[in-house]
């Protein structure tokens, strides 16, 4: 049943931000077109273990396709080339018998290299922290009913809600932009009536801090959405722009 | 030692509330002075650090990944319980302390199962206030949907996502926190050690994974919320990163680990296919609603599922569990599964799997509704298989999933040690001998949100604590322990990989400490286990050093935990003279091959206390009274 094929592959390797990286070649012999890309990874650095060398760092953990830890450029594309669909997901029956597969770490000024494929994604968390979240302490909550709010509007706030943070749309962007992150949280969150009290300061102080960070603006190029592993459409980003053109004119907020 | 579970007096309804009158408050103001440190950021850490600092407490919350919202509770996809009875379907906080009682096959502790199904209320109340999207009837309020070992609708759900849904809830509120400069985040950091001065928990060791470096951090308190310990058999569910180091370290330090033999084995994943897989991945529960699990009559028919004919297979849980049928409770439908794979009766290219086939639902109700139920699942299913399951059965096979053991915990959630609480997964909780679906997320936020605010404050209050800072001698020593180890770790230079030998360690666990045990098999892995042991630390590699990011080195760590945390499991399902919810000893069973509890010996929580580097330890039995509710043999037939 399972096949198998041989592949090149051209990772990047890099020691420690401050070092310089490289693209290093690896011929992989008899992969298994059932591997997931992570265990081809797998496979790869439990020989170089053997070899005594040091294998690929990458950031992985659920293998799920919901945690957002894992993601690489692959082939020019950030996950890869399957649509909808996280590195972790990816398998190798996607591949033909040898394909030279280039393999990059996500890059973008406000994602600081680790080492080898891994980033540091922090700045999602200084963005949410300036205001992705709804102000209610424990026990202050009323009656979960006592909210109504339409199907369809939870529907729309669910497939923003949907975003894992993995930061592909960062990478995808030519500006390095977190719009589609930003205004994945902004529609989440201003689409529910819970949301709304704060709707205003959390569009004007997550841009800011969007902007402080580093990371670029949108100017269409659209890229993000089409490398979005939980496929978040851009019109959320339209919803950002309204959010934020509302809070700085009709608002009281700064 | 005696253990004591400070289970408060009064009728079980009163109780919660009694004791929180009773339990010593922290003036605002005093709160501000005390220094909290939280290790993990999933539903429990994050829900606790995120409340804890909302009143007012200094906060340090630890996680293992580049940010918190990562921890694996955002894989959990099937829903959460409360007791709100918006169905009208004849709920109560009763019935679903009952379901959950009796679903853990009555080895839970009655106070603390009320008290879960109490607050499961104000949890759906919370989560909805922090703007979790949970799914909604047209009218706008929300929706409910029905699970395993209930009959009624009582299930929150926010599509296949509602781990990650509630875990955002709680991060968000945890980075809200940040942001005032209560919660301080310490990102990539491993514990490698619980502080102890004076008898109480005073603060960890912990490796920042990034730079290497062994840092101490002192508080007046600690909290575990460190999740579960599935991944001792290698393969399963949990994420990679899942691990039992935090709690093991805690009990060597001194905290009873209670149950660790209970571990859940999910009926419903997609099978193992190859030696290089790396981990289980779950399909929901849910699935169980509308395909028909079966096999082959006849042993080693390798046709394809679709030439077999009707009269040539064997639907064998509508035929042994008539009423239930394939609803039957998680460690029912995973035993049957095993026992039909046994009898050589698997299938698919390793012979362990089963067919779970929707041909029958899709002639009913047509594709569009199946598609509609399910078609992410399906999605997924062809994503990692490559098959279609519309045409084809699915195949599906059992995998470790959850633990119900874990650290234990008193009515406070306070280990033995005092000022180490446990909470979530991590802990014995309250699951008993099996968990039943959508409760896991439940009793996670429970204790993070509703539980540890509380009891943590009359801990403080109630307690003399002395200054300690991290010069003290037992940072010091801790600390140097915790270098020793990882030079120790660093300096194995042999030939076979960790990996492979964890996967060694987790085919011994599986075989012999898995979904059935025999006292034969329990003995072999006593013997396998620290042989095992001993040729990780002589023949294992572990690449680089330990002055930067070394993932190969925090795997060893890792493992040589699990290495001596699984003979404590084999020990615990040896002590334990019955069959009860997932643990199935073969020579206690029905004449059905149904469990067999032994209610006059074995009502009790098992409780082990370490003694030392190769000391037996010593198990403590608290033992369980029921009041409430009558002890049954369980039956889904």
């Amino acid at each position: 049943m399972s096949n198998t094929i041989n592949l090149t592959l051209k990772i990047w390797r890099q020691q420690g931000p401050h070092d310089k990286g490289h693209l290093e070649t690896y011929e992989m012999k008899d992969v298994s077109t059932d591997m997931s890309f992570l265990e081809m990874l797998d496979v790869l650095n439990e020989r170089l273990t053997l070899e005594g060398k040091e294998p690929v760092a990458f950031d992985h953990d659920c293998r799920e396709g919901i945690c957002g830890a894992c993601g690489a450029v692959v082939n020019g594309i950030a996950h890869g080339p399957m649509k909808g669909t996280t590195l972790c997901q990816l398998h190798m029956r996607h591949f033909n018998d040898g394909d030279t597969i280039v393999i990059e770490p996500f890059r973008a000024r406000a994602f600081k290299l680790v080492k080898d494929l891994m980033v540091d994604r922090s700045a999602f968390d200084e963005i949410i922290q300036a205001g992705g979240y709804i102000s209610v302490n424990a026990g202050q909550a009323p009656e979960a009913n006592t909210i109504p709010v339409p199907a369809d509007k939870a529907e729309l706030a669910m497939d923003a809600a949907a975003c894992i943070g993995c930061g592909a749309c960062v990478a995808a962007c030519p500006n390095a932009s977190a719009m589609l992150f930003v205004g994945a949280k902004i529609s989440h969150l201003a689409l529910l009536p819970q949301g709304r009290p704060e709707a205003a300061k959390r569009a004007l102080n997550m841009l800011r801090k969007m902007d402080e960070l580093g990371f670029g603006n949108c100017t269409n190029h659209t890229e993000c959405e089409a490398v979005c592993p939980k496929e978040i459409s851009i019109s959320n980003i339209a919803r950002f722009n309204r959010e934020f053109i509302k809070a700085s004119f009709g608002s009281r907020e700064k | 030692m005696k253990l004591d579970p400070k289970v408060p007096g009064g009728p079980i309804e009163q109780k919660w509330d009694r004791h929180r009158f009773e339990l010593k408050l922290v003036s605002p103001a005093n709160k501000r002075k005390f220094e909290i440190i939280v290790v993990g950021t999933g539903l429990a850490g994050a829900s606790a650090s995120a409340t804890l600092a909302g009143l007012g407490y200094n906060v340090k919350t630890f996680c293992l990944h580049d940010t918190p919202r990562r921890a694996h509770s955002i894989a959990a996809q099937g829903g959460i319980n409360a007791a709100k009875n918006y169905p009208g379907d004849g709920d109560s906080i009763w019935r679903l302390f009952y379901d959950t009682i009796k679903g853990g096959d009555f080895r839970s502790r009655e106070a603390n199962v009320y008290r879960l199904a109490q607050i499961s209320n104000e949890i759906i109340d919370q989560c909805v206030a922090q703007g979790v999207p949970f799914a909604r009837e047209y009218g706008g309020l929300l929706a409910n949907r029905s699970f395993g070992g209930a009959q009624v609708s009582r299930t929150f759900y926010a599509r296949g996502q509602t781990g990650q849904q509630l875990l955002l809830g709680a991060y968000s509120a945890m980075m809200r926190q940040a942001a005032a400069g209560k919660v301080t985040m310490f990102p990539r950091r491993e514990m490698m050690d619980l502080v102890v001065v004076d008898g109480c928990a005073r603060g960890i060791i912990a490796r920042n994974l990034i730079t290497g470096e062994i840092e101490r951090h002192s508080a007046h308190a600690v909290v575990l919320a460190t999740g579960g310990y599935g991944n001792v058999y290698f393969l399963s569910t949990n994420g990679m990163n899942s691990n039992v180091s935090a709690i093991w370290r805690a009990h060597k330090k001194g905290a009873f680990f209670a149950n660790p033999c209970f571990v859940q084995i999910h009926p419903t994943c997609i099978p193992v296919h190859g030696t290089y897989q790396s981990k289980l991945t779950l399909m929901s529960e849910s699935l169980r609603n509308d395909g028909r699990v079966w096999v082959p009559k006849k042993p080693g028919d390798k046709r394809p599922a679709n030439e077999i004919p009707e009269e040539e297979r064997d639907y064998y849980l509508e035929r042994k569990y008539p009423s239930f049928g394939n609803l039957v409770p998680r460690d029912v439908a995973s035993r049957a599964a095993k026992e039909q794979c046994d009898a050589g009766k698997g299938v698919g290219p390793t012979g362990y799997a089963v067919y779970l086939d929707f041909r029958d639902a899709i002639e009913r109700d047509g594709k569009e509704v199946i598609e509609k139920k399910y078609g992410n699942l399906f999605e997924m299913y062809e994503r990692i298989t490559g098959q279609n399951a519309y045409e084809t059965p699915m195949m599906i096979y059992p995998a470790v999933h959850y633990v119900m053991g874990g650290l234990w915990v008193d009515y406070n959630l306070m280990s033995t040690i005092p000022g180490l609480f446990v909470l979530g997964e991590a802990n014995f909780s309250d699951h008993g001998a099996n968990r039943l679906g959508a409760s896991a997320l439940m009793q996670g936020l429970a204790d993070g949100y509703f539980i540890i605010p509380y009891t943590i404050g009359g801990y403080l209050a109630g307690t003399a604590l002395g200054d300690v800072n991290e010069e003290h001698k037992a940072f010091r020593d801790a600390s140097m322990e915790a270098e020793e180890r990882v030079r120790k770790l660093l300096s194995l230079k042999g030939h076979r990989t960790v990996d492979d030998i964890h996967r060694e360690l987790g085919h011994i666990m599986w075989e012999y400490c898995g979904m059935a045990r025999s006292y034969d098999g329990l003995n072999k892995a006593k013997e396998f286990i620290p042989a095992l042991r001993e040729t990780f630390w002589e023949e294992a590699i572990v690449p680089g050093d330990g002055k930067q990011l070394n993932q190969s080195l925090e795997r060893a760590g890792r493992v040589a935990d699990f290495l001596e945390f699984a003979e404590l499991m084999v020990d615990d399902a040896l002590s334990r003279d019955e069959s009860c919810g997932c643990h199935f000893n073969v020579a206690y069973q029905t004449e059905d091959h149904e469990a067999k509890r032994n209610d006059e010996t074995c009502c009790y929580v098992g409780a082990w206390e370490y003694r030392g580097d190769g000391q037996p330890e010593i198990l403590h039995k608290e033992p369980l009274v029921f009041e409430y509710v009558d002890l049954i043999q369980r039956s889904y037939k």
